[in-house]
């Protein structure tokens, strides 16, 4: 079993509220792991804390064997671990392509050639209408971003964050707020992209990351209650007690 | 959920490839335009209006398209008419030298001052770049070279490049239109270019672009310090114009100037600041007989441009013809 992100003894404390204690978790890398739990069990800080937009109190966290307690978000996304958000990460005012064009010209180091004409961007189009393809906004990809249905929205953002080809992909509620239908387009887009990549996900609901998951961690009050496969976590009464049987789902 | 969230017609973007036909056309125009306003309107005063026009297409790189309110352009704007006044009537130099020291000044206070400042965000970024300014008007005021209240006057027009006079209204206006011109084409550069096509990421959702791995921080100082030295060019040839520089230019209140001009004109947009610059250096000119009433008069079309287009004026052109500029 090959590890691909793993935090040891994570804490993060705010103003002596502990919201995330002593949280040991490991990701086996080419898995889709999902990290669940009730309303201010910790998922968000945690999730916080491994994508380097919040800074532990204590505790590391290694990626690929690196230590990257210390990083900055853009270093680790520059690794190969991308992230996304709850609420969806787009560039509004971008068109769907130029959303796309933006993750794929990092990569070149071209960034900051504020002399040049944006003419050179082009050479990126075919690249980035391939993406697109792939998350089956075809139709849309002349389109302001602002303009896509929520749906659409998140599609965009996986679209954009394949163009950086990362290794692992950190996903914070990707179904939050959708419908059923797009539940089940998003479910089978992540499930597609996770063939060869790693996947950590959050989510609030339990049912979504039932069959779409390798592996779930339950979180409540900051701290880990159960992992295992679904069906092992589902029996446990703890889990029923504290998470299923506290939101009635 | 899903439902809440209808789509608005069809809102295509047009794909940048270069510069659309209609941008082409405008600049091409304007161009023609300002070639015989000499001809018609009093030089100095078309080349106050181009000085100004630049500054504010300056400012409108950093506060339109990389999202940050400065409100202390007038420190690049005025130490670099001071340093350019200064280089031309004491050490001696041709024009254009006069004014890329000018410019250089601007451009290495715009980075010392930008390195401090874009570690805040918001109101504390405004009063940062204010704070600093309120400080390069000290400096104006006590130094020596910068001759206190009067400051440095009779800056001698030269030859350029130590051949063609500009003492000539004329003359300098070409070389003006050329300078301000050019400057103004840079900045349209910047904005249609890779590092343009980042910025508007970063201001867009910065932590969508930090997450993409873009070094955020960067690319704001690359943008402050690119319109830092912008406004310098601007301040630098004004100084050249008026054979002047003086505490004006590095009040506090044109720092707030470039921001209504900016903000009337459209920020965010191509065209909108020459309009606003437009617009406001000619109100102080030709209401200039009503004294301090003129403040008023900006201050209530400044309101109104607020409560009735927030977009500015070019901003609600754009959307009419739905097309931007």
């Amino acid at each position: 079993m090959v590890i691909a992100l793993e935090a040891t003894g994570l804490t993060k404390e705010f103003k002596g509220f502990v919201a995330v204690n002593n949280i040991d978790l490991s990701v086996e890398k080419g898995t889709i792991h999902a990290l669940i739990g009730p309303n201010g069990a910790g998922k968000t800080t945690c999730f916080n804390l491994l994508t380097k937009f919040l800074q532990p109190t204590r505790g590391t966290i290694t990626y690929e064997g690196r230590d990257i307690t210390r990083m900055q978000p853009a270093e680790i996304a520059r690794l190969g671990m991308v992230r996304s958000f709850q609420i969806s990460a787009i560039f509004p005012d971008l068109s769907v392509l130029q959303n796309v064009r933006v993750a794929l010209q990092r990569a070149r180091g071209e960034s900051y050639d504020f002399w040049r004409s944006d003419k050179v961007l082009s050479k990126f189009d075919d690249q980035a209408r391939s993406h697109i393809d792939e998350v089956g906004l075809t139709e849309f990809t002349n389109e302001r971003a602002a303009a896509l249905p929520y749906g659409r929205k998140r599609a965009l953002e996986i679209a954009t964050t394949l163009a950086l080809s990362p290794e692992m992909l950190l996903l914070d509620e990707p179904m939050a707020g959708m419908g059923r239908e797009d539940v089940d387009r998003i479910a089978q887009l992540i499930r597609k992209i996770a063939q060869n990549r790693t996947v950590l996900m959050v989510e609030h609901n339990l049912s979504v990351v039932a069959d779409l998951s390798d592996r779930i961690t339950v979180l409540a009050r900051g701290e880990i209650l159960a992992e295992g496969s679904y069906a092992e976590i589902s029996k446990a009464p703890e889990v029923i007690e504290a998470y299923i049987g506290a939101s009635h789902d | 959920m899903a439902m809440a969230d209808k789509t608005t017609s069809t809102q295509r973007v047009e794909q940048t490839a270069g510069m659309p036909t209609l941008h082409k056309a405008i600049f091409v125009v304007l161009l023609i335009g300002l070639i015989a306003l000499p001809f018609f309107a009093y030089p100095v005063f078309a080349m106050k209006v181009m000085c100004f026009a630049l500054f504010a297409a300056a400012f409108n790189l950093l506060l339109g398209f990389g999202g940050l309110l400065s409100f202390g352009h007038a420190a690049y704007f005025g130490s670099a008419s001071y340093v350019a006044a200064h280089a031309a009537k004491v050490w001696g130099l041709t024009p254009e030298l006069s004014i890329l020291c000018g410019t250089a000044a601007a451009g290495v206070l715009g980075f010392a001052i930008g390195s401090l400042a874009i570690r805040r965000q918001g109101i504390y970024f405004a009063m940062v770049t204010l704070a600093f300014a309120q400080m390069v008007y000290f400096v104006a005021l006590q130094a020596e070279f910068t001759g206190g209240e009067d400051g440095i006057q009779g800056v001698p027009r030269g030859n350029l490049f130590g051949l063609f006079s500009l003492a000539d209204n004329m003359a300098l206006y070409f070389f003006v239109l050329a300078v301000t011109f050019g400057g103004i084409l840079f900045l349209y550069r910047i904005v249609h270019s890779p590092f343009g096509e980042v910025l508007k990421a970063i201001r867009e959702n910065e932590p969508r672009a930090i997450s993409l791995g873009y070094d955020v921080n960067r690319y704001k100082l690359i943008v402050f310090t690119l319109s830092a030295t912008m406004a310098g060019l601007a301040g630098a040839t004004k100084s050249q114009v008026f054979q002047l520089a003086s505490l004006t230019d590095v009040h506090w209140s044109m720092s707030g100037e470039v921001v209504l001009m900016t903000l009337l004109g459209g920020m965010g947009t191509v065209f909108g600041p020459l309009i606003g610059a437009g617009i406001i250096v000619t109100m102080q000119n030709y209401l200039a007989t009503f004294g301090a009433w003129v403040t008023i008069i900006q201050g209530v079309i400044f309101v109104l441009g607020v409560l009735m287009f927030r977009e500015g004026i070019v901003g609600v052109i754009s959307r009419w013809l739905k097309k931007p500029l």
